[in-house]
């Protein structure tokens, strides 16, 4: 668990690293905007890491045994516990370290896992490890379902989003029925330093964000939205585009919480209408006009709150919106 | 040689894993564990122990924060019970299978439902095949011995194994008796520090818990019972040193007035003492009745037990947990299994005996094995039950 009064001292990335810690040849899909995430989040970080992950699609395109695909020293145990593996190997580097059998030398130990496995099945395991306040970061890659079973609804699957588990049908013709689990809202409700939203489509301001996650002296949860082409059914050449539709429509808003203070890291002029970012998306073909005019009205009352929140708590926007990719 | 204490026996075995100088200690509170893991915690914030005890929100995370500080290099141990071991269940299964070593202290308890925090092996049986080398104590200077026995195992290079350490709850965890504590030279002696064959750090790459392919799971398995078996020699040789720094000799299958004994009880866990007590006094009376108890649950010591139960007219299993649907119990099934070959062997009965709880007395083990004798048709017998 952190001590108190550690602050790492970390010097702005100019540039991304050359250096690749999750290397090509993967079996992820054409497209796929996690791995992105992945990739860039862990160069963001460096080196001298330890990274725990749960079940999913990024571990199971990175490590059909005795291929691997990590450059970082890396363990996968299962689906739920990621939170709970990572606080093992903190506790047990924090002793050891202390006892003089391992370098007197910072290591950033990282947890991941897909929004199944943070919002649903590790929920549990996730609030543990932020309340126990261990120096680790929790990155959520979240595609919003669980696409390596093959695309069921989850927690995290937005309203209105057909899956194979929430088909759109006659008695519920919006498909997915209810709203997305709020995890950065939740997880800020640890109190804990430092939790974020972000978006591989705004590599700068994810890096810039894991950067600032590294040199926090306690537990950050990052939520990270991760456009899936396959499940979200658009082609994938589109996915960095849909990314910054989720966040120019304000579904996917791309805040930070630090120290219970809420900032907008990009504050569009005016929202861009729903309607552009569900246009081509099969997960929302189904949807009419009456049905996303609903959303839009949910959309707009939360980007409200949030700019309400934001200014509650003294929150002001960064002064220059990160630029798009 | 160190001293002798009356102590209870789980505050007894928590200072056997301080004195082990563990690094990580995560565990979930659970009836009848707790007093482990309370004693524990105790000399954390005391600073009597130099470790990282993980309050963990259940035991699933328990299992999970044990695995994570195994694979960093890091001396783990954890204690739990009955529903706690059945809901990390998923990660005992592969904390084994990734070699991950690590000591747990299970305090034997009934599953629900219905709900009971009291003794049987239902908790044990029920992860029988989760790959762990698995012991069960008679007494508490056995449990306290067996934390330095656990440890010097799990973590030889040779290993890489976790161990369960089986304590019958209540019956043994909270009874108080006399231990004689180990010096901190004698640990020193006996116990090298953990230095792990594969860690995560930095300074090497590594991927732990890759999945396996139809093309090599069957190898990982069989690589894994092969671990298991080769643990055998270490174990043993683990016991003869401990018998050079304690003077006490374990072994995996112990015999007791056996010899010329038509009639053989074989039991695991603190039943022996009791079932000890029923020989005696059937030796008294004349019948040749002996005692074969089981220590070593995994790897099961295969060829001890046919030479401890050849020649022997009638075997009485005492099993502590219930197959239902079955042929018969746990432990007797592998005993049938292992005897049924062997050129004169004995009829085997299964009595089922002390679940939940439910006491069994020494004249309880007399009366087991009277019935088991007088009434041979049945597969198994549940004994002292009503309905």
């Amino acid at each position: 668990m952190a001590e108190p009064g550690k602050k790492r001292v970390i010097k702005p990335l100019k540039n991304f690293p050359v250096q690749e810690y999750i290397n090509s040849g993967h079996r992820a899909c054409q497209g796929c905007a996690e791995v992105l995430a992945v990739r860039h989040v862990l160069k963001a970080i460096g080196p001298d890491m330890i990274l725990a992950m749960a079940t999913g699609c990024m571990e199971i395109i990175s490590s059909p045994y005795p291929l691997t695909s990590w450059n970082v020293p890396w363990i996968h145990v299962a689906f739920e516990n990621a939170a709970a593996v990572a606080s093992g190997v903190e506790a047990g580097l924090k002793a050891l370290r202390r006892k003089g059998r391992v370098p007197d030398k910072e290591i950033t130990i990282v947890a991941m896992g897909g929004d199944g496995g943070t919002s649903d099945i590790g929920f549990q395991a996730l609030s543990g490890m932020l309340e126990r306040g261990h120096r680790v970061i929790y990155v959520c890659v979240d595609n919003e379902a669980y696409m390596n079973t093959g695309i069921q609804r989850s927690s995290s699957t937005p309203f209105g989003a057909s899956t194979t588990t929430s088909p759109a049908g006659k008695i519920h013709p919006s498909g997915q029925t209810t709203w997305k689990k709020d995890m950065t809202a939740i997880a800020a409700a640890h109190g804990i330093p430092y939790t974020a939203t972000a978006c591989p489509s705004f590599y700068t301001d994810l890096a810039k964000k894991v950067q600032k996650a590294k040199s926090v002296n306690g537990p950050v949860y990052l939520h990270v939205l991760s456009v899936c082409p396959t499940g979200w059914r658009i082609p994938p050449n589109k996915a960095i585009e849909y990314g910054q539709l989720a966040v120019d429509t304000g579904v996917f808003p791309l805040y930070e919480v630090e120290n219970g203070v809420w900032k907008l890291s990009r504050k569009p002029k005016e929202l861009k209408p729903i309607s552009e970012y569900f246009k081509g998306q099969g997960r929302f073909r189904h949807l009419d006009e009456k049905l996303t005019g609903y959303i839009q009205e949910q959309v707009n009352a939360r980007w409200e709150r949030l700019i309400k929140t934001c200014e509650a708590t003294g929150g002001q926007p960064e002064p220059e919106a990160p630029k798009e990719a | 040689m160190g001293k002798k204490v009356g102590i209870e026996v789980s505050i007894a075995a928590a200072e056997a894993v301080g004195l082990c100088d563990v690094d990580v200690v995560a565990a979930y509170p659970i009836t009848p564990q707790t007093h482990v893991v309370e004693h524990l915690s105790e000399l954390v914030a005391q600073g009597e122990l130099d470790a990282e005890f993980v309050p963990v929100e259940s035991e699933h995370s328990a299992m999970s924060v044990c695995c994570g500080s195994a694979a960093a290099g890091a001396r783990t141990f954890t204690a739990t019970a009955s529903q706690g071991l059945a809901l990390m269940a998923e990660i005992v299964f592969i904390a084994s299978s990734m070699r991950l070593p690590m000591v747990m202290f299970l305090s034997n308890r009934a599953l629900s439902a219905p709900l009971s925090i009291w003794n049987d092996h239902s908790d044990a049986m029920m992860v029988r095949d989760c790959g762990w080398i698995q012991v069960f104590c008679e007494n508490g200077q056995e449990v306290y011995d067996a934390i330095f026995h656990a440890f010097r195992v799990a973590e030889d290079p040779g290993v890489q194994l976790p161990v369960m350490i089986n304590v019958d709850g209540f019956t043994l965890t909270h009874v108080i008796e006399p231990i004689e504590f180990w010096s901190k030279d004698m640990v020193k002696k006996y116990l090298p520090p953990f230095k792990p064959v594969h860690r995560l750090y930095p300074d090497k790459v590594v991927s732990m818990g890759a999945f396996g392919m139809p093309e090599i799971y069957a190898e990982q398995k069989k690589a894994h019972d092969h671990a298991l078996w080769n643990s055998m020699p270490v174990i043993l040789e683990a016991w003869d040193e401990l018998a050079d720094v304690t003077g006490r000799k374990y072994s995996p299958v112990e015999l007791y007035k056996t010899e010329g004994a038509e009639t053989l009880i074989l039991a695991m866990g603190s039943i022996c003492e009791t079932a000890s007590l029923a020989v005696d006094s059937m030796r008294e009376e004349g019948k040749k009745v002996g005692l074969v108890r089981l220590r070593l649950w995994r790897p099961l010591p295969v060829e001890g037990l046919r030479k401890a139960l050849a020649g022997a007219k009638d075997v009485v299993v005492l099993d502590r947990a219930i197959s239902p649907g079955s042929a018969n119990a746990p432990v007797t099934s592998e005993i049938r299994a292992l005897m049924y070959h062997e050129p004169d062997r004995p009829k085997i009965h299964c009595m089922i005996a002390g679940l939940g709880g439910r006491d069994v007395t020494g004249d309880d083990v007399t009366r087991i094995v009277e019935t088991a004798l007088a009434d041979t048709t049945y597969d198994y017998h549940i004994y002292g039950v009503r309905g």
